[in-house]
């Protein structure tokens, strides 16, 4: 057993010197009626099985992102809360050194410099991205740091009513609802998304504007680019909210976003969330990712999650160390800011490592890339008869469109072809969030289930758009 | 600036190569980039054209250097710090085991990493089969009837199983509100309740180190038709088998309350117990401890959650579920009308899933109950080899870990456990978790909570306590020397209470 060193007599000369009699004699206190009645059946494989028996498994899928398409992977158009990138061999690289991975939480600041370091280096990356002085070591993903925004917001205004945008991420606004709902039982059937998009596919300032008239509303929340991938006028949004006495949260699953877009603090948000891994690590079927947290300084004592802060050492060397953690449940307990511990670390780093790749510059050539092979995408594809934009308002890398027929007939149309087109607005378990809250008696606009949400980004070219739109063409004759 | 440039360099800015590294912002030139981006071959689109006043006129301050310099960056960063292929990493209650390799090969296979999760279900068979399998193995190992892999975390766990506790009673048109919480429980299990609205009814550890049957009696008669459930760790923070467990069940649940088991220590029960045959309800499992997925600096973790019969209604959404009209093959399902709901978006932290899956099939059910066995044997290894220089906190067996005070070492050196940890540093070591479990420290004294897990040898562990006892040798006759460690690090005590007092959250330039 190649991980557990113990020779038969190691374990005879341990014994002797614990003074216990047998191995089974370790368990002796474990009473009969907790004791387990049989042994446990899982069959052992060696590693060349246990490679073989994963490879077998793994083939059963078909990948939306390969090292190069022609090795299986699909040519795939898929965003939906997780657009992957191209990361470079660099991070994977790095994520692999032992020193990064098979270490934990820098408790012991004087063996953890590097940890500390990386995340000191995160927290100011998150911070100019979102345009907002303070952000945290990350959380578990886009959703859960949503869900957290929110209820950071009603603690700092005392207010329990919060306003969803209907074109939020419809995980995010599942995770917001059963994270309230569990803080404040049947009275989080308040939090429905009940702020409707109009034809721009924007949040609806008039319907907003008069849901936030009563003043009682503690937090809005919004998604820029939102869910159909279209930017929000985040500065009317912000001045609405603020003149109500409301605090904005601005929810982004696409950080790229913000090298060609004013970053949501720049525009007044007061806490921005969003999620890194589409610029981290392969998609891997949506985890592990990593919640990306930034709020105004003046908040940083209702933040949840970790932070890591600069001190000084013994010497007056510079130095890191995990800080202001009065704020978590290993200090505070039941009074915590959240009950969460740790955060996501070699995922933050990968993100960390990837846009010091990619520097200042390639940040904004980057954005610039993607929004140019974007739009040219929306003008090739909107050429095919039938089809058409769904929303008049400017997008990033993603954007959707409107086909003359149900969009996931499409898809699965399009998958047989090995083209990965995109996520239908009915599709993949979307918009469960209809069903279940009120909407306080707003009309919401229905998703319609001709909606296709699709990304295009570096990975595509003017050959691969073609090839989109020729499939698209053929599949819908 | 002259274009000859050479700058001041000192000897003491490298200490066994070990380079003083200034961040990554403070390095490289302006324009200086390395990425690898295509060639446009479509009309670039001006920003402003499209978005006007919401176009970025700056970019982000991020930093400007060369592939080159961000490799040796964080080559350099990473030698800073300490990890389980270093050495030894005894922190308690983390099971800070051997990261298997074959584990990081299986996740990079391209028919894992490369799946999007908002792919269609027919293209995703191999990755809904593999979170099928782990979900079986789950289940042979706990005796649970299901168990939701969609928690990322520990805690996100415990956050998802006590959500399932409430509505559970909500479900019956019941609302109670008070959780039993031991005193020794790690302060995710309190935070937890406070995030779901319930309240914590402390339990006193008896004075033999597990939960007083007693005081949980007194507990539910204090609180009639009020009892929610408990949060019971198992073996608990203090490294005891809670010998309890089955009449405080049975306790709870006459009470109408449900039983919470803690798993975060569920590496000392494979193959020994099966919480959910034992009256447990509900348990969150850490694959990152007991399941060997790295800890990563501090994440990515899964907390994978089991549920006996009465919670399976209310488990998150979606779960795998094989083909229902006997085809072959898996599929998620939605269509729970009890559910709790999304824990967050997609599935869980799949790549953890992956690593522990390989793991569970490469020991297989013997290789796991040999895990816990030698698990057990390490630490109570360690207990024997210092518990004539350390104070033992109880006296009773050990599992998997085993809690020390410095109550003998501070009287009579005065050198406490902080600096017992420090000076570990000096002897190649990773300091055990510190100053927990609470009941360890109470009046005073400092706990040191020490878990060798089984992947660490018997010559190992000896090392290990010789420099336990070297430092409490040294503390007698010069206690300043563990006062002032580290002394080998390069970097030296970190002033704590400063980064506190005047928070620098973020590198800002300096003109």
């Amino acid at each position: 057993m190649r991980y557990i060193p113990h020779t038969e007599d190691d374990v005879a000369r341990m014994l002797r010197v614990v003074g216990k009699p047998s191995v089974a004699s370790l368990f002796d206190h474990i009473p009969e009626r907790l004791r387990a009645k049989r042994p446990l059946d899982i069959a052992p494989l060696d590693e060349a099985r246990l490679l073989a028996h994963l490879g077998e498994l793994g083939a059963k899928s078909r990948p939306a992102v390969g090292v190069t398409e022609r090795e299986g992977a699909a040519l795939s158009f898929l965003g939906a809360g997780l657009t992957s990138h191209h990361v470079p061999t660099a991070v994977d690289m790095m994520l692999m050194r032992s020193e990064w991975y098979t270490s934990y939480t820098p408790y012991q600041p004087e063996v953890s410099q590097g940890t500390l370091t990386a995340i000191f280096e995160f927290q100011t990356m998150v911070s100019e991205l979102y345009g907002l002085g303070l952000a945290n070591a990350s959380m578990y993903d886009g959703a859960t740091a949503a869900a957290e925004a929110l209820m950071m917001a009603e603690r700092l205004t005392g207010k329990h009513k919060s306003l969803l945008s209907y074109a939020l991420h419809p995980h995010y606004t599942d995770t917001i609802y059963t994270y309230l709902r569990s803080q404040h039982g049947h009275e989080a059937e308040g939090y429905a998304p009940c702020v409707s998009f109009g034809k721009d596919g924007r949040v609806d300032q008039g319907q907003l504007s008069a849901a936030l008239s009563a003043g009682d509303v503690g937090c809005v929340v919004v998604q820029s680019p939102n869910f159909f991938g279209v930017v929000e006028d985040v500065a009317a949004i912000a001045k609405l909210a603020h003149d109500a006495g409301a605090l904005l949260v601005v929810a982004n699953a696409e950080p790229l976003a913000f090298g060609v877009l004013q970053s949501p603090g720049a525009v007044g948000a007061d806490i921005a969330v969003g999620e890194g891994i589409g610029l981290a690590i392969p998609p891997s079927l949506g985890g592990p990712g990593v919640g990306l947290f930034a709020a105004r300084p003046e908040y940083v004592r209702q933040l949840p999650g970790r932070l890591v802060g600069e001190t000084t050492d013994k010497d007056g060397r510079r130095g890191y160390v995990l800080t202001l953690a009065t704020r978590e449940q290993h200090i505070r307990r039941e009074k915590a800011t959240s009950n969460i511990c740790t955060n996501q670390g070699l995922i933050a780093l990968a993100f960390t490592i990837h846009m010091s790749l990619l520097g200042r510059r390639g940040f904004t050539e980057l954005a610039r890339i993607n929004l140019s092979l974007s739009e040219h995408a929306k003008s090739v594809l909107t050429k095919v008869p039938g089809v058409s934009l769904a929303f008049t308002g400017a997008t990033f890398n993603e954007f959707t469109l409107a086909l003359p027929r149900n969009a996931f007939d499409v898809v699965k149309a399009l998958a047989e072809r090995g083209i990965y087109a995109g996520v239908s607005s009915r599709a993949a378990g979307l918009y469960r969030a209809e069903t279940p809250p009120s909407t306080g008696g707003t009309k919401l606009v229905a998703p319609d289930d001709r909606w296709l949400t699709l990304a295009v980004t570096e990975r595509h070219d003017r050959s691969t758009i073609d090839r989109l739109a020729a499939a698209l063409t053929e599949v819908l004759r | 600036m002259s274009d000859r440039r050479i700058p001041e360099v000192h000897p003491v800015d490298t200490l066994n190569l070990l380079h003083t590294e200034k961040l990554i912002f403070e390095q490289g030139a302006p324009g200086r980039s390395g990425a690898s981006l295509p060639p446009l071959d479509v009309p670039a689109i001006d920003p402003a054209s499209l978005f006007g006043s919401m176009a970025r006129t700056e970019a982000p301050l991020l930093p400007e250097v060369s592939e080159v310099e961000v490799t040796r960056h964080f080559t350099r960063l990473s030698r800073w710090n300490y990890a389980i292929d270093i050495g030894l990493y005894p922190l308690g209650s983390c099971t800070m085991k051997y990261n298997p390799k074959v584990n990081e090969r299986t996740a990079r296979m391209p028919g894992f990493a490369g799946v999007h999760p908002m792919q269609l279900e027919s293209t995703m068979q191999g990755a809904l089969e593999l979170m099928w399998r782990l979900e079986q193995c789950l289940i042979e190992l706990t005796g649970f009837q299901r168990v939701t892999l969609q928690p990322a975390a520990g805690a996100h766990g415990e956050l998802c199983g006590i959500m399932m506790v409430r509505a559970y009673h909500t479900a019956r048109g019941k609302s109670p509100k008070k959780v039993l919480i031991p005193d020794s429980a790690h302060g995710t299990n309190p935070a937890t309740c406070a995030a779901n609205g319930l309240e914590v009814v402390g339990l006193k550890t008896g004075a033999d180190g597990i939960i007083d049957l007693e005081s949980v009696k007194a507990a539910i008669a204090a609180h009639p038709n009020d009892i929610a459930g408990i949060m019971i760790t198992n073996p608990s923070t203090l490294g005891l088998f809670e010998e309890h467990l089955g009449e405080i069940a049975d306790l709870v649940h006459e009470a109408g309350g449900l039983v919470y088991m803690d798993g975060a220590n569920f590496n000392a029960l494979l193959g020994k117990v099966r919480p959910g045959a034992s009256g447990v309800d509900v348990m969150h499992i850490n694959l990152h401890k007991t399941f060997t997925t790295p800890h990563g600096g501090g994440g990515p973790g899964s907390g994978v959650v089991g549920v006996g019969e009465r919670l399976v209604p209310f488990l998150p959404t979606p779960i795998v579920e094989p083909l229902a009209d006997g085809g072959e093959g898996y599929r998620l399902d939605y269509d729970r009308p009890q559910s709790i709901g999304r824990m967050r978006s997609f599935f869980g932290n799949f790549g953890m899933f992956v690593r522990a899956y390989t793991y569970m099939r490469e020991l297989g059910g013997e290789g796991l109950t040999k895990a816990t066995e030698m698990a057990v044997l390490n630490a109570n290894y360690v207990r024997a080899l210092l518990s004539d220089v350390y104070s033992l906190a109880y006296d009773k067996p050990s599992m998997h870990e085993v809690v020390f005070t410095d109550k003998r070492l501070k009287k009579e050196t005065g050198v406490q456990t902080l600096d017992v940890a420090k000076r570990l540093i000096d002897f190649g070591y990773h300091p055990p978790t510190i100053y927990f479990p609470l009941p360890a420290v109470t009046g005073g004294a400092g706990a040191l909570m020490i878990e060798p897990t089984e992947t660490e040898a018997p010559e190992t562990l000896e090392h290990f306590c010789a420099a336990m006892r070297a430092i409490a040798v040294e503390a007698i006759a010069d206690p300043s020397i563990a006062k002032s460690a580290p002394l080998n690090t390069a970097m030296r005590r970190l002033d704590e209470t400063k980064a506190a007092r005047n928070p620098k959250l973020r590198w800002t330039p300096t003109t």
